[in-house]
């Protein structure tokens, strides 16, 4: 199963998994290449270079044109980065965008490093081609797993430009300095243009890693400041290029009837008032799917057409009978019965420190509390779509991808056609949030693109997705604390059921697994005597998948929500409570839950209590509010960074609240694009309003019982409340942002409502009254 | 045969009266700054201006348009510099951007008919046009700062 599992596992787990077989990316080489390895192919050198220090995982290739060839050719001295002739630097952005901004942020220390001026480098999207590691796109790891690369492959192209400047004032290197796309020559004050020195640099060896001198934090130029997004203007002027933007000659339109229960089948289907809608070409069957679901396609009836239009319209004609299955008996509040009574009893205990039960009988009060939080879709503008042209001599494919990698053993085993000749081509993403990961619409497009022998578009409807989708699991949670005689907690213990993301690719597993309980659970960084950790066993009967901050956004709210119960039990104000509880600074090693510890990135406590004094200072904590307010505080650490959140809740007589003001703190280490962090935590906040406010996602004979955005609500415009985000200023190895935002901000929400109402509410979604 | 224009230009359409007119825009016109996000007028984000108001183009159809003047992202400004779109860069607003044509086409039809709108007026225009990356803070300072408040 591992093997199976590593193929296809969601980018966190890929990435804890192909961990235990080489010694990572993030420690990748960039070895010095004697003359003698470069390979003469058509004036083009390839120079192997190994990503993995393993090299078990293959090796990157790298093309730069030989000094010799003139000067007139673009230099390409790294997989990621090319000089033109006149200067241009381009440079690959191989992981994808969806509203993050590493389109921008990654190439933007790659230029920092080389001393590129920014104004002269143009961002490309990389395809998708193992040449340039890892590009799952998920996990809040872009800049965790390729800021080091990048930073070694800019600082190797400007090593050799400074020896270009060298050999050009024959010179000694260490009187030359790259400097905003110049070198110069301190003592005579001389300088050249990268675009002068780029037929000398491109005939030098690429330096070795440990040779490179790096940057330190005062020589950054961009990195830590305040980057616009590379795709801004075409953005704003509607010209960025999403995923149904992308127009073949000769190209149909498809849209599918899916089975409404997973594992479905069509029994029989009538498509005669389908065919008369004009413009529809053919009808289409899709083979059943099969467990494991994976990122296959779901099977169902799929209407070709000339227009994206008459294929949804014809559509919605087809009259199919449908052979329901085994999950048809799946019923969203039945469930919760069966996830409570779960937690009801002994799990199987995957955290077990001192003896809770002991705790217990000595304890002068066992404070004892059940949450629930309901399955949520992750509801991005741009619902799934892709584009595929087969032929008889390739594959090629446009689509929004997290993960662009997993659609080429996809195509290659539906059309048959080698992995080399599958050519796969990221679109900006519309948001994904972990959707996009996944690419069922992909395998759909190739699918019927080889059925009729053109190139297809799919396009999902808003209710395709809202009922098709991958979808945040459902969970429940009963967690107890042993209080004795003086108020101290002695004991701690989280029993917890859900079904697993990993049910996608073994239908047989049945209980959470080590990646999403480490989403805050295992992780619980308590200095309590007694903590003891349960897990119980559901099974899946939906696709489930990974959404933007994963098991953190409920096993945050669980254990920040019975916190603040805490400290009501005990008397104490929130914080000080949590700050008790936190006990003193200490490294927690991720090791004895199982899990990895990453090097650069330890667990600090003393980082959490940071981000958790930052929060209560610039939110106010313990400041006089107005009647009906009320201010909550939460943290977390998630995703490598760490979080905390104060919320200002507004409740009005009639019940009816809002927030009107948010403060997040985030220490994620060195911050790369700080624009776009601020921008990430301010739309956490947005998300994790909405959670409270709306999200869910519940189902009915096995259906989803929402369609649109009337009933799989979202925020909307003047619901924000005003968010203010500061960061913890430090230059140590930078983590995640994209992720660790949302968790916090759920519990802080309810704990503020508590302030204001003493109302507990330990289920997701509250609504909007209260 | 329906007659229109959009963005200026004369267009004819022969095809389905009951399709949507997003769909000709993007399909027929390769207009693909209008984007599709629900089919119900739900979302906003196929928002252009029928006549100088703003519309969710994946409801009205074909038929209903007929006669009428359509404006797009595309043709909001000629060089694409409305005072919205500018402000909208200055601000940074978009994140993964896919609403953004939307936001934009809805706050511009509420300035040409409310130069100085107050919270509410922006709240009340604005509410129609989701945005799940929750950009909303800066599509406020985006608008007020075209509408002379704060930016």
């Amino acid at each position: 199963m591992s093997g199976h599992i590593q193929n296809l596992a969601p980018p966190f787990a890929r990435k804890a998994l192909a961990a235990e077989l080489s010694r990572g990316v993030d420690q990748a080489v960039v070895r010095n290449v004697s003359r003698r390895d470069f390979l003469k192919a058509g004036g083009v050198l390839v120079v192997g270079v190994s990503l993995y220090a393993g090299g078990a995982a293959g090796t990157v290739a790298r093309a730069a044109t030989s000094g010799d060839s003139g000067q007139s050719d673009p230099w390409t001295p790294d997989v990621y980065v090319t000089v033109e002739a006149d200067g241009t630097v381009r440079i690959i952005s191989h992981r994808c965008e969806m509203g993050q901004g590493i389109k921008t942020s990654l190439p933007a220390v790659v230029a920092d490093e080389m001393e590129a001026d920014w104004e002269r480098v143009v961002v490309e999207q990389a395809t998708g081609d193992k040449k340039y590691g890892d590009q799952s796109t998920g996990g809040s790891l872009s800049v965790i797993t390729f800021y080091q690369r990048m930073r070694e492959a800019g600082a190797s192209v400007r090593a050799m430009f400074e020896q270009a400047g060298a050999q050009h004032w024959e010179a000694d290197v260490a009187d030359c300095r790259a400097e905003n796309h110049r070198v110069v020559h301190g003592p005579s004050g001389k300088s050249a243009d990268f675009a002068e020195l780029v037929h000398i640099a491109s005939a030098l060896s690429v330096p070795a890693a440990d040779q490179l001198k790096l940057k330190t934090p005062e020589q950054y130029r961009y990195i830590g400041k305040e980057l616009r997004g590379v795709d801004l203007e075409d953005i704003v002027q509607g010209k960025a290029v999403y995923g149904a933007d992308v127009r073949l000659p000769g190209m149909k339109y498809a849209a599918i009837a899916r089975p409404p229960v997973v594992l479905g089948k069509v029994k029989s289907f009538n498509a005669d008032k389908a065919k008369a809608v004009a413009g529809v070409e053919r009808v289409v069957e899709l083979p059943a799917a099969q467990a494991p679901v994976a990122y296959k396609s779901l099977g169902g009836v799929a209407v070709i057409a000339n227009n994206s239009w008459a294929a949804l319209k014809a559509r919605d004609l087809l009259e199919i009978e449908w052979d329901n299955g085994t999950n048809a008996d799946y019923n969203s509040e039945a469930f919760k019965e069966e996830l409570l009574n779960a937690v009801r009893q002994p799990g199987e205990a995957v955290r077990d420190e001192g003896d809770f039960d002991a705790a217990a009988a000595d304890a002068d009060k066992v404070l004892e509390a059940e949450y629930y939080a309901p399955h949520l879709n992750h509801m991005m503008m741009e619902p799934p779509v892709a584009t595929a042209s087969v032929t008889a001599e390739g594959c090629e494919i446009w689509a929004p991808t997290q993960d662009p990698q997993s659609l080429i053993p996809m195509a290659a085993e539906v059309t048959g056609l080698p992995p080399e000749k599958i050519r796969v081509n990221m679109t900006l993403c519309g948001g994904a949030f972990g959707r996009k990961g996944k690419g069922d619409y992909v395998d759909e497009a190739v699918r019927l693109s080889k059925e009729v022998g053109a190139p297809v578009r799919v396009q999902w409807s808003r209710e395709d997705e809202v009922r098709h989708g991958y979808y945040h699991t459902v969970s429940a949670q009963h967690l107890a604390a042993a209080l004795d005689d003086k108020g101290q907690v002695t004991g701690w213990r989280h029993r917890l059921a859900y079904p697993t993301i990993f049910s996608i690719f073994n239908p047989e597993a049945t209980s959470p697994q080590t990646l999403e309980l480490g989403l805050g659970a295992l992780t619980l960084p308590y200095a309590i005597d007694s903590i003891r950790l349960e897990k119980g066993g559901v099974p899946a009967k939906v696709r489930i998948g990974w959404l933007r901050s994963v098991c953190a956004i409920f096993q945050s709210f669980g254990i920040n929500v019975f916190t603040d119960e805490i400290a009501r039990a005990r008397g104490k104000d929130p914080l000080e409570n949590l700050l008790e509880l936190l006990g003193p600074d200490r490294t927690i090693d991720l090791t004895s839950f199982g899990m990895e510890n990453k090097e650069g990135h330890p667990f600090e406590t003393g980082r959490l209590r940071g981000v958790i004094e930052l929060a209560a200072e610039k939110g106010g904590w313990g400041r006089e509010l107005p009647a009906g307010h009320g201010l909550g505080i939460a943290a977390q650490y998630s995703f490598d960074s760490y979080a905390a959140s104060v919320v200002e809740v507004a409740v009005s007589e009639d019940g009816r609240w809002s927030v009107p003001r948010v403060v997040m703190t985030v220490d994620c280490g060195q911050v790369v694009n700080l624009d776009r962090a601020v921008a990430q935590q301010e739309g956490a906040a947005i998300m994790g309003l909405g959670f409270v406010r709306h999200g869910r996602i519940t189902a009915k004979d096995g259906r989803i019982e929402q369609g649109n955005f009337n009933n799989a609500r979202v925020m909307r415009y003047g619901e924000h409340p005003k968010t203010e985000v500061h960061f913890v200023q430090n230059h140590l190895a930078p983590s995640g942002i994209g992720e660790p935002g949302v968790p916090p901000f759920a519990p802080a929400l309810a704990n503020a409502i508590f302030a204001a109402t003493g109302k507990r509410f330990r289920e997701l979604p509250i609504g909007s009254k209260v | 045969m329906i007659e229109l224009k959009i963005n200026g230009e004369s267009r004819q359409f022969d095809g389905d009266g009951d399709m949507p007119l997003l769909w000709f825009l993007r399909d027929e016109l390769a207009l693909t700054g209008t984007k599709y996000g629900c089919g119900k007028g739900l979302c906003g984000s196929c928002t252009v201006h029928l006549n100088g108001q703003a519309v969710r183009s994946c409801v009205i159809t074909m038929s209903a348009v007929s006669g009428s003047e359509v404006t797009t992202i595309e043709g909001l400004d000629a060089e694409g510099r409305h005072p919205l779109q500018i402000a909208w860069a200055k601000h940074d607003v978009p994140q993964c951007g896919y609403c953004q044509a939307g936001q934009i086409m809805q706050a511009a039809s509420l300035l040409a008919t409310n130069p100085k709108p107050d919270g509410e007026a922006i709240s009340d225009a604005m509410r129609g046009v989701i945005c799940r990356c929750g950009t909303y803070q800066r599509i406020e300072s985006a608008i007020k700062s075209v509408a002379g408040g704060e930016a």
